[in-house]
């Protein structure tokens, strides 16, 4: 059944594929939520909130959770932006010259075992504690080495047969580069921008944990925490949460805009 | 033999292919050489069907992929359409279709017909002209929008010779084009090879394991003997043209396909006897080298 069939068909079969796919996951979510609300709601709620204090507590600060999840988005999504930039770079060289591939992959691999909690306070440091950019750096880091890992591999793992129909038409390198490699790159670059996504923010929330501006999440759920808020310390979590899955969203839909041929082959 | 004058009847300029001395010895990672190819000449007129059959490992394959400059010989001259191969390939004189489609999963039918216009240069309206033609040709028409996992082996396969087609070139050579379709996908687009090759006139360099696809399609068939590859017979197909169903029910055509089949199995020298078949193989080639079309 190609894309010739009957169109109301199809909508009422993508309308069902839809609700196969994703009302399972949706009722663990409702019962997640209930269960936690019921198991919540005698002695002890104060450190293990129920959703609804949760709720209530994001409400009455709704300003503060504003601004400080702006404040740690911009953050995580500069660190995507810089470690998305650097990932690029080091793949494109890699892929290109395998003296660059020598020498940058070795250091990529070393940047992926340093122990990201150690490193927060010394990129504090480096970059100002008050300066935004000491985040991102710490968001950047997390996301460079899948990004550079990805790319080199859908640079490089073209089909031999592919190269050899381009040099039958005495295609030059910078042809083969523009419509065989970096197309068959894209999806490769997706996956390493979605994974990066989620990683940023863990990224920004842990560079803020060792000191900073006050306004972000990171502080907003550490100060409420030790001001016994802990509903307002979830609530903060909570809308960390939210702004990470929509940056990941985000992606994915440009992914499904940008691929259609990839979409379409990998959905069903 | 190079101060050759031009001998082809119908007083072209050139032999579309022509093959001199080729051998290919490939060394491999251990340091062994392994002669892949000896000795092959031959040469092909332009608008000539030639199929090249063998053994798997013949250098069939190989030797297609040498007219084609994919690959460079280590001995001989390989001119085409009276230029060499290199000079040939940089030109785009000739399309290529391979055992897999290698059709771009990102491109739909329409844009991977449209590449090789595109690495041309060709502007927008002739390429758009030039694409539905060619998807006209291999009546795929009505899929220029679809990608290349929506549509069947045989329909990839059909979308790569009218890629291969698309610009016009002089020459097309297919490398057992359709060796993973089942029978009878593959007799329809015998039959369409036939149609297209009837249509533009261009000459066909056609590598097949298939006796019966070769005997059909061509008007000459090329016999390779086992490794290292030789031109073992030539053996021409007087099959009337236009060819159809009726032709592979006529008594020549068996006659021809046992024609083949007993020069595959080296029946004529005693099959056992690698010397005799090779004696026979070097008159064959003289003749071979001698008629042209």
């Amino acid at each position: 059944m190609t894309a010739v069939a009957l169109p109301r068909a199809r909508v009422a079969g993508r309308l069902a594929e839809s609700a196969r796919r994703y009302l399972p996951p949706l009722i663990v979510f409702v019962g997640v939520i209930v269960a936690w609300e019921l198991a919540t709601s005698g002695p002890g709620r104060r450190v293990f909130p129920p959703p609804s204090a949760i709720l209530n507590a994001a409400i009455d600060n709704t300003d503060m959770l504003r601004r400080a999840t702006q404040a740690t988005f911009f953050e995580a999504i500069g660190g995507l932006a810089i470690g998305t930039s650097a990932g690029l770079l080091v793949a494109f060289s890699s892929a290109r010259w395998a003296s660059a591939r020598d020498i940058l992959l070795p250091v990529a691999i070393a940047s992926s075992a340093i122990p990201i909690i150690a490193i927060a306070p010394i990129l504090n440091n480096w970059f100002g504690v008050l300066n935004p950019l000491s985040k991102m750096m710490m968001a950047a880091l997390l996301v460079f080495f899948p990004m550079v890992v990805n790319v080199t591999r859908g640079l490089l793992e073209v089909k031999p047969a592919s190269l050899e129909l381009m040099r039958s038409y005495a295609a030059g390198e910078i042809d083969v580069l523009r419509k065989v490699r970096i197309p068959n790159m894209l999806p490769f670059f997706f996956t390493a921008l979605k994974v990066g996504t989620t990683l940023s923010f863990i990224g920004a929330l842990v560079g803020e944990y060792f000191g900073g501006t006050s306004d972000v999440l990171g502080r907003v759920v550490l100060q409420s925490m030790s001001s016994g808020r802990f509903s307002l310390a979830w609530a903060g979590i909570l809308v960390g949460a939210i702004a990470a899955i929509a940056a990941y969203a985000a992606v994915s839909i440009v992914e499904r805009v940008a691929l259609p041929w990839h979409s379409s082959l990998h959905s069903d | 033999m190079s101060g050759r004058p031009p001998t082809d009847p119908a007083g072209a300029p050139h032999a579309a292919v022509r093959l001199a001395g080729v051998d290919m010895v490939f060394t491999t990672q251990d340091g062994a050489r392994m002669a892949a190819l000896e000795d092959i000449n031959l040469s092909i007129a332009p608008g000539e069907f030639v199929s090249l059959i063998g053994p798997s490992g013949c250098g069939k394959s190989t030797l297609l992929r040498i007219v084609g400059d994919l690959i460079r010989p280590t001995a001989g001259t390989v001119e085409v359409n009276g230029k060499p191969a290199h000079r040939a390939r940089l030109g785009r004189e000739y399309g290529m279709v391979f055992q897999a489609p290698v059709l771009f999963d990102w491109r739909t039918v329409e844009a991977n017909v449209r590449l090789p216009l595109e690495l041309l240069g060709m502007n927008r309206r002739q390429r758009e002209q030039r694409v539905h033609a060619m998807l006209d040709l291999v009546e795929l028409g009505a899929f220029l929008r679809h990608y290349p996992h929506q549509l069947s082996g045989g329909m990839q396969q059909r979308v790569a010779i009218a890629r291969a087609l698309a610009l016009e070139p002089a020459l097309l050579l297919m490398d057992e084009p359709f060796g993973a379709l089942d029978e009878m996908t593959r007799e329809r687009l015998n039959a369409e090879v036939l149609r297209i090759w009837e249509q533009t006139r261009t000459t066909v360099l056609f590598v097949t394991h298939s006796i019966p696809e070769a005997v059909f399609l061509s008007s000459r068939v090329v016999v390779m003997s086992p490794r290292p590859g030789r031109l073992t017979k030539v053996i021409d197909i007087d099959l009337a043209q236009p060819r159809n169903e009726q032709t592979r029910e006529s008594e020549r055509y068996f006659e021809l396909v046992t024609e083949v089949r007993e020069s595959l199995r080296g029946r004529r020298g005693t099959a056992t006897d690698d010397r005799l078949a090779a004696g026979e193989g070097s008159q064959q080639r003289l003749r071979a080298e001698g008629s042209i079309g």
